[in-house]
C-alpha cells in the first residue's frame, strides 16, 4: 500500500474502473494526450487507448449531451469538466436530460454518467476556476452530488459513482489534490454513496463540512480541544442524497452544530443541513445552528481570497459562540 | 517570404504610410515587452490566478486595430493583454490588474482575464471560451439598433470555434446583417490539443459558409496583411452587408497559460516560427528596406517601450492591495 495525494487516488480509481469494466469511457478537454489540467488522467490515454480516453473539442454542452447518449446505451461515461465554472454551458444537458432520463422513461433507460470537476478555492485562481456550485446541483432531483475530502475517500467514492446507475456530479476540491497523502489500497472497494463520515468524535459541538472545509473543521476541532471544547467533525461527502441520520444523531448528542462551506451563505447547502436539524433535532438543540460560509459575492482574486474563504479560525470562533449561547 | 511581396493590393498603392508602419512596430513591441514582463512577474509570484500571454500573435491585434476607428468596439477571450494595449488602455492599469491591486482596471477584482474599458470601447476579456462571441454579436446589434456606423471586432480562438454558441451567433449575425467581424485567432492549439485533433475541418474561415458569411484566411504574422484584410472585412460590416470572418494564421510562442507541460508540440516547431515568422522582426525588415528606420532608431524605440513597461510594472507592484470591503462592492447596485 502506498500513500498517495488525492489526485493520484482519483487516477487510480479511474484506472481500476476502466480495467474492471470495458464500458467505462473517459472524455473531456485535454484529458488524453495531456493527462488533464490537474493530471488526474495522466497515463490513462497510453494505457487504455484513444477509443476509451477521448480528447474532446471545446464543446461542454455537446460533450455532456454526448455522454447522456452514451449512458443511455448502457455505457459509463466519465466526463471531466476542467473547472466547475465551465459546467454551466453543459447545465442544460445535465439538468434537463441526464437527471431526468430515469423518470421520463420510467426506469427503462438510465443515465450512469459521472461529471468530474475540480472545485473550490485556495489555489489563487479567479471566479469560475474557484467556485463551489454544489448547492445548485443538490437542488436538482435525479442527480447525486459527491465531494471527497481525502485520497482514500476519493478513491472509494469515485468507484461508487462510476458503478452507480444514475448521474453523479463529482466535485473534487482542487486545493486537496496535492495537499496531503493517505494510504490507498487499489482493491476496487467502493464506499457507500449514502453515508456521512464521522471523522472525529466529540461531545460538545458538531462541525459539519465537506470538501476542503473538512480540513479546516478538523483543524478547528484541534484548536477547540486545546480550549476544552470537544468537537465532533462530520464529512458529509455525499450531499445528495443526504445522510441526515448521521448528522441528527450527532447533534442529538452534542446539542450544537456549526456548518462550514466555501460557497456563498445565502441558499447554500448549509441551509439544508440547518433545516434538517430544525425538523429532526429541534428539542436537542441548545443553540442555533450557525453557518460559516463564503460571502454573498463573486469569488475574488488571490489578494482577497483569504478574506473570502472560511477557515479554521472562523469555524472555531463560531463553535465558541454556540458554546456560550444562552 | 518577404512581407511586402505577399501584398494582395495593387503594387503602386502604398500599404501604409511610413509613420503608420513605425507606429505598428511600436505597438507590437509594447505588447511583446509587456507580456515578457508579465511572464517574469508571474514567475516571481507577483501575479496570481491565470496569465495567458499573447507573445507571437501581436500582428493580429495591431493590424486589426489599424482597420477600425476608436468608436468601434472590441471584445475577446482571456488572452487579452494585447487587445487592451492595442485599444490604447494604460499599460500600468492593465499590469496592476494582473497583480490584483487597487490601481488595476477592475480595481483588483477582475485579474488577467476580466478587464474592461468603456472609454476605449473594450468590452472585456472573457474567461469562458467562446462566451464573448454572442456578446460581441450583441454589441454589433446595439450599433445597428442605434443607427451608429460602428462595427464590433469579436476575437476568439481555434478551440473556441467548436463551441455551439459560435454558430448560434453566426446565424443571428447574418440573419440580421449585424456589423460584426469575427476574428478567429488560429494559433494551432487550444490548450494542449492541436486543431487537427479537435476539429473535423480546419479551414476555419469557411465555418460561416453554411450561413453565407464570407471569410478569408490571413497571414496573421504579417501586420500589413492583417490590416489589409481587416479593412476589407470592416468595410463589409460597416456598410450593412453583415458579418465577415477572418481566420488569422498565427502562433503563440509561450505555453497556453503559465503552467503548460508542452507535451503537444516540439521545441523545433516553436523555434521555427520564432525565427522565420516573427511579426516584429518581419516588420523591422520592411522598415529597414524602405529606409524608414535603421537599427539605431529601432533600438531607441525599444528603450522607450521598455521604460513604459518598467513603469507599469513598478506601479503594479506598489499599488495598494484592494480593501477587503471591496468584496461586497458592485455585486448589485446598493439600495
Ligand atoms: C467553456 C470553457 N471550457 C474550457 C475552458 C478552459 N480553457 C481555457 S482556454 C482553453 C483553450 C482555448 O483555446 P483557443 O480557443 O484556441 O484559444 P487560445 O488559448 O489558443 O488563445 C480551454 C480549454 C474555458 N475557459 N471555458
Ligand atoms: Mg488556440
Amino acid at each position: 500500500m502506498t500513500a498517495l495525494p488525492m489526485v493520484e487516488a482519483i487516477r487510480l480509481a479511474l484506472g481500476r474502473a476502466m480495467e474492471d469494466d470495458p464500458d467505462v469511457v473517459l472524455l473531456g478537454e485535454d484529458v488524453g494526450l495531456d493527462g488533464g489540467v490537474f493530471r488526474a488522467t495522466d497515463g490513462l490515454f497510453k494505457r487504455f487507448g484513444e477509443q476509451r480516453v477521448l480528447d474532446t473539442p471545446l464543446s461542454e454542452a455537446g460533450i455532456a449531451g454526448l455522454a447522456v447518449g452514451l449512458a443511455a446505451q448502457g455505457l459509463r461515461p466519465v466526463l471531466e469538466i476542467q473547472f466547475t465554472g465551465f459546467i454551466y454551458p453543459a447545465l442544460d444537458q445535465i439538468v434537463n436530460h441526464a437527471s431526468r432520463l430515469r423518470t421520463r422513461t420510467r426506469g427503462r433507460l438510465t443515465c450512469p454518467m459521472v461529471v468530474r470537476s475540480p472545485c473550490g478555492g485556495g489555489i489563487r485562481a479567479v471566479e469560475h476556476h474557484s467556485e463551489s456550485p454544489e448547492a445548485m446541483f443538490a437542488h436538482v432531483p435525479g442527480l447525486r452530488v459527491v465531494i471527497p475530502s481525502s485520497a482514500r475517500r476519493a478513491y472509494g467514492l469515485l468507484l461508487a459513482a462510476i458503478r452507480d446507475p444514475d448521474p453523479v456530479v463529482f466535485l473534487e476540491p482542487t486545493k486537496l489534490y496535492r495537499l496531503s497523502k493517505e494510504e490507498v489500497e487499489d482493491d476496487g472497494t467502493a464506499l457507500p454513496l449514502d453515508r456521512c463520515f464521522v471523522l472525529r468524535e466529540g461531545r460538545d459541538v458538531t462541525i459539519v463540512a465537506w470538501g476542503a472545509m473538512v480540513h479546516e473543521a478538523l483543524d478547528a476541532a484541534t484548536r477547540l480541544a486545546a480550549a476544552g471544547v470537544s468537537a465532533e467533525v462530520i464529512d458529509v461527502a455525499t450531499l445528495k442524497p443526504l445522510d441526515a441520520g448521521t448528522i441528527v444523531a450527532s447533534v442529538a448528542k452534542t446539542g450544537r452544530c456549526v456548518v462550514a462551506h466555501e460557497a456563498p451563505l445565502t441558499a447554500g447547502y448549509g441551509a439544508e443541513v440547518a433545516a434538517r436539524l430544525a425538523e429532526h433535532a429541534l428539542l436537542n438543540l441548545i443553540a442555533p445552528v450557525v453557518r460559516v460560509a463564503g460571502w454573498d459575492t463573486v469569488m475574488p482574486l488571490p489578494r482577497l481570497e483569504h478574506h473570502y474563504l472560511p477557515n479554521a479560525a472562523r469555524i472555531a470562533a463560531a463553535a465558541r459562540k454556540v458554546m456560550t449561547f444562552r | 517570404m518577404a512581407i511586402a511581396a505577399k501584398r494582395k493590393g495593387k503594387a503602386d498603392e502604398p500599404d501604409a504610410a511610413p509613420a503608420d508602419l513605425l507606429r505598428y512596430y511600436r505597438e507590437m513591441l509594447l505588447i511583446r515587452r509587456f507580456e515578457e514582463k508579465a511572464g517574469q512577474m508571474y514567475g516571481m509570484g507577483l501575479i496570481g490566478g491565470f496569465c495567458h500571454l499573447y507573445i507571437g500573435q501581436e500582428a493580429v491585434v495591431v493590424g486589426m486595430q489599424a482597420a477600425i476607428t476608436p468608436q468601434d468596439a472590441v471584445i475577446t477571450s482571456y488572452r487579452d493583454h494585447g487587445h487592451m494595449l492595442a485599444c490604447g488602455m494604460d499599460p500600468a492599469g492593465v499590469m496592476a490588474e494582473l497583480t490584483g491591486r487597487r490601481g488595476g482596471y477592475s480595481r483588483g477584482k477582475g485579474g488577467s482575464m476580466h478587464m474592461f474599458s468603456k472609454e476605449k470601447n473594450f468590452y472585456g476579456g472573457h474567461g469562458i471560451v467562446a462566451a464573448q462571441v454572442p456578446i460581441g454579436t450583441g454589441l454589433a446589434f446595439g450599433f445597428k439598433y442605434r443607427g451608429q456606423p460602428n462595427v464590433c471586432l469579436t476575437y476568439f480562438g481555434d478551440g473556441a470555434v467548436n463551441q455551439g454558441q459560435v454558430y448560434e451567433s453566426f446565424n443571428m449575425a447574418q440573419l440580421w446583417k449585424l456589423p460584426v467581424v469575427y476574428i478567429i485567432e488560429n494559433n494551432k492549439y487550444g490548450m494542449g490539443t492541436s486543431v487537427e485533433r479537435a476539429s473535423a475541418t480546419t479551414e476555419f474561415h469557411q465555418r460561416g459558409a453554411a450561413h453565407g458569411i464570407p471569410g478569408e484566411a490571413v497571414d496573421g504574422m504579417d501586420v500589413l496583411a492583417v490590416k489589409e484584410a481587416g479593412e476589407r472585412a470592416v468595410a463589409h460590416a460597416r456598410t450593412g452587408k453583415g458579418p465577415y470572418i477572418l481566420e488569422m494564421k498565427t502562433y503563440r510562442y509561450r505555453g497556453h497559460s503559465m503552467s503548460d507541460p508542452a507535451k503537444y508540440r516540439s521545441k523545433e516547431e516553436v523555434e521555427r516560427m520564432r525565427t522565420q515568422h516573427d511579426p516584429i522582426e518581419q516588420l523591422a525588415k520592411v522598415l529597414g528596406e524602405r529606409g524608414i528606420a535603421d537599427e539605431a532608431t529601432l533600438k531607441k524605440l525599444d528603450r522607450e517601450v521598455k521604460d513604459i513597461v518598467s513603469a507599469a510594472a513598478e506601479f503594479a507592484q506598489n499599488s495598494p492591495e484592494p480593501d477587503p470591503a471591496e468584496l461586497f462592492t458592485d455585486v448589485l447596485l446598493e439600495a
